[in-house]
């Protein structure tokens, strides 16, 4: 343990007497880890026990206060906090604990009936959580990986993300606590934001997160530095281009990494990579299929044996990575490609919307088939992503139609298909696409045209969604600002103060109006999606 | 000679009328609103009535649908001249009737028992002269003009009927009624506004300063977040450019999404628009009913190599079909979509829907 301490000086800055948290707070980073379960059965019993005996709080040693006391510390000021964030993996939990620890268990007794009452309801519900988590590993703990078994129960309760919670500003404080320690700034929200989003955050783009960056960062890795000023800047956009660019910055990360001694490149590897991660999301909010590529990955890491020497587990990295883009990008590509070419008769009208790249793949294949077809590009602001589009497709030589999303009622009747790209599908059914998406699967439906999903498996998400608001990204409202005919009317938005821009960058697509998704596994309809992901975990 | 010379400045102000409407329909000059062209034709149209030389009532019928037609030439998509001149005929006809002694109202129905009785078509060829005629036609267009200039104050007065306090209202584009109306009901309740700006030409940012300035709670949003955003929104409030005869609406290019939308939501749609904008032309009757303006607007000339390969178009103009309004609010109160052809009857004569 004393080991640990030296070379983790640049996560932590308490001394040493908290060596305990520290190493219980590093390996907390890993999933699950074997302590981690034992502290939650600990922790469970212990409730338990304590909801018998209300006043029975100095009885406990350390270690278990630590999960309640933390539970309760936070509990009284907001009871109605959601109880899956005081569950342990978040490193900030063990930070505020033991300053509040000494306090709280002299307070204890003297606390209030309903001090008391929320105390006891905050661990129901941090029991209910740790029932939760542990139902996701099974009762009896498996040392060391945390493969699930084939149970029935999915965890019900899953940690809400910050970036949904702006609003709430007890997780603000622990983001900026996180951030703090890895050295990573924090960026701040610009501009008047529409109340109906104030949970999520708005950024500006004239405001880049590198700009509060020290030069030469020490802290994060160069390319990724670089990636996230592309993905805040727009430079790398669109959910495939996105996850192969970070792929690949880390594939850089891993070969400019040397283990430090005595540590494990497996836990360290891991750890390292988590600022990185930290940093991309605060340039922009991770996109589902850049969440499955980092739970790949870290996966991948954390199998690693720790026999293997260092330049063979590399390379067996760098291998896994390319097989993952070769595998679920390129060669789902090819797969949907060929399904969809099957769905595109001689003489089609296809209207297509935005930019998506496996979309255009689609096309672009098709015509070299030689089937004759006609594309209608639709197009929206401010992002006007369908230009790229028609360039790409008019480089092939295939004949094209252009009209902004407005007009899309007037061009429908002349259309035979839809096929639309996605950004990520849902559990239950839902398409989350770039906004507008379900404009048109709406006008679509309404003039009978069929409308077809091309989505690669591995951006099918866990989550549900059955609207736009709860979870979704704001843009730069100053995008919407467009000078016409000499005069620019929202120029000064920011001074009126009954006026708002809101710049929507996704939106869901109810099942009802998605005729067929075509992914790699095949054509299935849009409620089968939960049965994929069944069956993938399976096969996991 | 005061006859030539008045007869000149009649045709010069024709010409000029002329003009500016094929001027103002391709964007080049200023853009007016209907109630402004409304307006105008029909103060042409009495001066029309004044100046020029007519005996009896079918000369100065000839006369104005000669014009008429030249004018609904020059702009075909700006319909409320059309509108303008019929109303004047059927004031014609009606004065006409009024002096004549017989009762017109009962010739205004062709009912079944009339198309029988009646024995052919109608006497009536408007030749007998009348000497108080003129002026009786100039009193009645004068009245008419009145009743255009406080149109829109008579929709924004029916407001408060409509919106409660803490609603969401949802606009598209630009509408001067719609504009009126909200601010009506803003100076007694507090509500939230969304505004889609309707591209390319984006009038929705106009509206939502206007808006704004008045204390209206506004967010502008992009025409593609039209259904994403409409699950929170109680009412959708539009202005349009022609109410059509069989309850359906000639409106700005966005709005047909707009009304799907609110139709999926089951949120009610509800149309401000003034009498003189409903016109007696059916949907797909002419190929006049879409009017696109110049491309450029869409995909700009910066874009260089693409655009001699691709074809690009903008619609002005989209239809909503009559299934997809709630209510139509206009001068002279609310009604349902299906009781517009009951109220084209009043306005129009049949023989003149065809000009």
């Amino acid at each position: 343990t004393d080991v640990i301490i030296e070379s983790s000086v640049g996560y932590f800055t308490e001394g040493p007497e908290r060596k305990d948290d520290i190493v219980k707070a590093k390996q907390e980073g890993k999933e699950l880890t074997k302590e981690e379960k034992q502290r939650l059965r600990k922790e469970k019993k212990q409730q338990k026990k304590s909801k018998e005996k209300k006043d029975d709080k100095p009885s406990r040693d350390s270690e278990k206060e630590k999960k309640p006391a933390s539970a309760a510390s936070p509990a009284p000021q907001t009871p109605t906090q959601p109880p899956a964030q005081k569950a342990p993996s978040a490193a900030p939990a063990p930070v505020p604990v033991p300053a509040s620890e000494t306090p709280s268990a002299a307070d204890k007794p003297a606390k209030s009936k309903a001090e008391l009452k929320a105390e006891r309801r905050a661990r129901q519900e941090a029991e209910r959580a740790s029932k939760g988590k542990k139902g996701d590993v099974g009762p009896q703990a498996a040392p060391g990986k945390p493969k699930a078994p084939p149970s029935e129960l999915q965890p019900v309760v899953k940690r809400l993300p910050e970036h949904v919670q702006v609003d709430n500003p007890e997780v603000l404080k622990k983001l900026a606590k996180k951030l703090e320690r890895q050295q990573i700034p924090l960026r701040s929200d610009y501009g008047y934001k529409v109340s109906l989003f104030s949970h999520l955050h708005q950024y500006s783009r004239k405001a880049p997160l590198t700009q509060q960056l020290g030069i030469p960062s020490t802290v994060i890795h160069p390319a990724i530095v670089r990636l996230g000023l592309q993905y805040s800047q727009g430079i790398v956009a669109g959910s495939n281009a996105r996850s192969v660019a970070l792929l690949h910055a880390f594939k850089q990360v891993i070969r400019d990494y040397t283990t430090p001694p005595n540590e494990e490149l497996s836990r360290d590897l891991v750890n390292r990579l988590k600022p990185y991660i930290s940093f991309l999301n605060q340039c922009r909010p991770l996109s589902a299929s850049m969440g499955n590529a980092i739970k790949y990955i870290k996966k991948e890491i954390s199998n690693i044996p720790s026999q293997c020497k260092e330049e063979e587990a590399k390379r067996k990295l760098l291998n896994c990575i390319d097989c993952y883009i070769n595998e679920k990008i390129v060669l789902a590509a090819k797969a949907i490609a060929k399904y969809s070419i099957e769905k595109i008769s001689d003489g089609d009208v296809i209207l297509v919307y935005g930019c998506s790249s496996l979309v255009n793949h689609i096309l672009c294949e098709a015509f070299e088939k030689n089937r004759k077809f006609r594309v209608i590009v639709v197009d929206s602001r401010p992002r006007l992503e369908g230009r790229e589009a028609l360039r790409r497709l008019v480089q092939k030589g295939i004949n094209c139609t252009y009209v902004l999303i407005s007009a899309v009622s007037y061009i429908l009747p002349e259309v035979s298909k839809v096929f639309l790209g996605a950004h990520a599908l849902l559990a239950n059914g839902y398409v989350m696409s770039r906004v507008g998406t379900s404009q048109i699967a709406l006008v679509a439906k309404a003039f009978n045209v069929p409308v077809l999903v091309c989505c690669e498996t591995y951006k099918f998400c866990e989550r549900v969604q059955t609207d736009s608001f709860v979870s979704n990204e704001l843009d730069d409202p100053d995008d919407l600002i467009v000078t016409r005919t000499g005069t620019t009317q929202l120029e000064h938005w920011q001074e009126v103060p009954s006026l708002g821009l809101l710049n929507l960058v996704y939106d869901v697509t109810p099942p009802d109006f998605v005729d067929l998704v075509i992914t790699d596994l095949g054509m299935i309809p849009c409620t089968s999606v939960p049965v994929v992901l069944r069956v993938k975990n399976v096969d996991q | 000679m005061p006859g030539p010379d008045k007869e000149t400045d009649l045709t010069e102000r024709i010409e000029a009328f002329l003009f500016d409407l094929n001027r103002g329909g391709s964007g080049a000059g200023p853009l007016r609103g209907s109630a402004e062209t409304a307006r105008e034709t029909t103060a042409l149209l009495r001066r029309i009535t004044a100046q020029a030389r007519w005996s009896s009532a079918g000369d100065l019928m000839e006369i104005i649908r000669n014009e008429g037609r030249r004018m609904t030439a020059a702009q075909p998509s700006e319909t409320t001249v059309g509108n303008m001149i019929r109303r004047v005929l059927k004031i014609i006809r009606e004065e006409y009737a009024r002096s004549r002694g017989s009762s017109e109202e009962a010739d205004q129905q062709e009912s079944l028992h009339k198309l029988l009785t009646s024995g052919g078509v109608s006497d009536e060829n408007f030749r007998q002269p009348f000497a108080a005629l003129k002026p009786n036609v100039i009193e009645a267009i004068n009245e008419l003009l009145t009743e255009l200039e406080g149109t829109t104050d008579n929709i924004a007065m029916q407001a408060l009927e409509h919106i409660h306090s803490n609603e969401v209202i949802m606009t598209i584009g630009r509408s001067r009624t719609v504009e009126a109306f909200l601010k009506d009901a803003a100076r007694k309740r507090k509500f939230h506004v969304i505004v889609a700006e309707c591209a390319p030409f984006c009038q929705g940012h106009e509206m939502a300063t206007s808006l704004s300035k008045a204390g209206i709670e506004t967010t502008v949003i992009t025409d593609a977040a039209i259904f994403a955003v409409m699950s929170r929104v109680n009412k959708v409030i539009i202005g349009t450019q022609t109410v059509l005869a069989n309850g359906g609406l000639r409106a700005v290019n966005g709005t047909h999404t707009l009304a799907l939308a609110a139709k999926h939501h089951s949120t009610p749609l509800i149309v401000c628009a003034p009498m003189f904008k409903l016109s007696p032309q059916f949907p797909n009757e002419e190929d006049t009913f879409h009017k696109f303006v110049s491309p450029h607007e869409v995909l700009p000339f910066t874009e260089g190599e693409i655009l001699s390969k691709v074809n690009v178009h903008c619609p002005v103009f989209d239809y909503v079909p009559p299934e997809l309004i709630t209510l139509f609010i206009s001068n002279i109160g609310g009604h349902a979509p299906s009781y517009i052809y009951r109220l084209m009857s009043e306005l129009y004569h049949p023989e003149d829907h065809e000009l």
